[in-house]
């Protein structure tokens, strides 16, 4: 078994209205800041023993679509690396 | 031969959800989540508030709970079930009901009185209405804005699965009178089987004559 790190990163569809990122982004421009787009994203850094990368993958995306994401509003990517 | 008023860790609906309920003659009480569902349950009401403090999102936590699986083939067995604010992000989230519900598009938590509009007067919730009645519910959510998911409000529509829509005192559903964005101003929807209904609005909150007025009765008539 090998150390793994695995980062989910969880966020709206495209299309899928975000007030929060829009709020944020607006406080920015009110700070002064130029930007054209603002996304926000949960991030989830979890750390798991496994036999390989392909196996930390496995348990992790199991993990993600039954409870991180909501399939109805989330996209995610999953990035692995031995720790 | 009681209502189940599930309390999680959080929930703050539950003693109101019961009293109301009391007040029509149902026999209700609190069920802690962990103890599971009474050997009698008759109906099942997910109530409002927090549960998990709201983490990750409404009503994630809660709605992996394993008294959820309990729920669920109760729900499958015919058993009335009624997800109310909180209780419908449960509801949605366990995919006791299609879609979710997102941050409300102000992003603001909204806590006041609107307006719905009855759409199916044909089910078990909305018996007690004429169709496209309006009747005034409170609501109180930060994350009520419902989104059915890719083609889901026109599956929704089609088969008349809408319990209610946001609307104005005229019964008119318009973008101002939504109170957070929901696909269709949405404020309720049944389930595959109309059975199993949640709603953000709170019924339990406007039952009680003594404190005003009682539009949401018909709603928890389903349990009588």
């Amino acid at each position: 078994m090998t150390g793994y790190t695995a980062t989910v990163t969880v966020r709206l569809e495209q299309g899928v209205l975000d007030p929060e990122a829009e709020t944020t982004r607006r406080a920015l421009e009110r700070l002064g800041f130029e930007l054209s787009d603002l996304r926000a994203a949960d991030s989830f850094e979890i750390d798991i023993e496994a036999d390989s990368v392909a196996d930390a993958r496995e348990r992790v995306t199991e993990m993600t679509e039954q409870l991180l994401a909501n399939p109805t509003l989330h996209d995610y990517e999953i990035e692995v690396e031995q720790r | 031969m009681t209502v189940a008023v599930v309390q999680f860790g959080g929930s703050n609906c539950d003693r109101d959800t019961v009293q109301a309920l009391s007040a029509l003659g149902v026999d209700a009480t609190r069920v802690w989540h962990e103890d599971g569902l009474p050997a009698d349950t008759t109906g099942i009401v997910l109530p409002g508030g927090f549960s998990y403090g709201d983490y990750l999102r409404a009503g994630a936590m809660a709605a992996r709970s394993p008294v959820m699986d309990a729920v669920r083939t109760a729900a499958d067995a015919g058993t009335p079930v009624l997800g109310i604010c909180n209780g419908a992000q449960i509801g949605c989230e366990a995919s006791l009901t299609p879609g979710a519900f997102a941050v409300n598009r102000s992003a603001r938590f909204r806590c006041e009185h609107v307006h719905l509009r009855v759409e199916n007067a044909d089910t078990p919730w909305t018996r007690a209405y004429e169709p496209g009645a309006v009747l005034e519910f409170p609501v109180a959510h930060g994350e009520g804005r419902y989104e059915p998911g890719s083609d889901g409000l026109e599956e929704l529509v089609a088969a008349d699965r809408i319990l209610f829509r946001y609307c104005d005192p005229a019964g008119r559903v318009t973008e101002a009178a939504n109170p957070n964005g929901s696909a269709g101003n949405v404020a309720g929807i049944v389930g595959e089987h109309d059975h199993v209904a949640v709603m953000m609005p709170h019924p339990e909150r406007v039952s009680l004559p003594d404190i005003g007025p009682t539009d949401g009765r018909g709603v928890l008539q389903a349990f009588t």
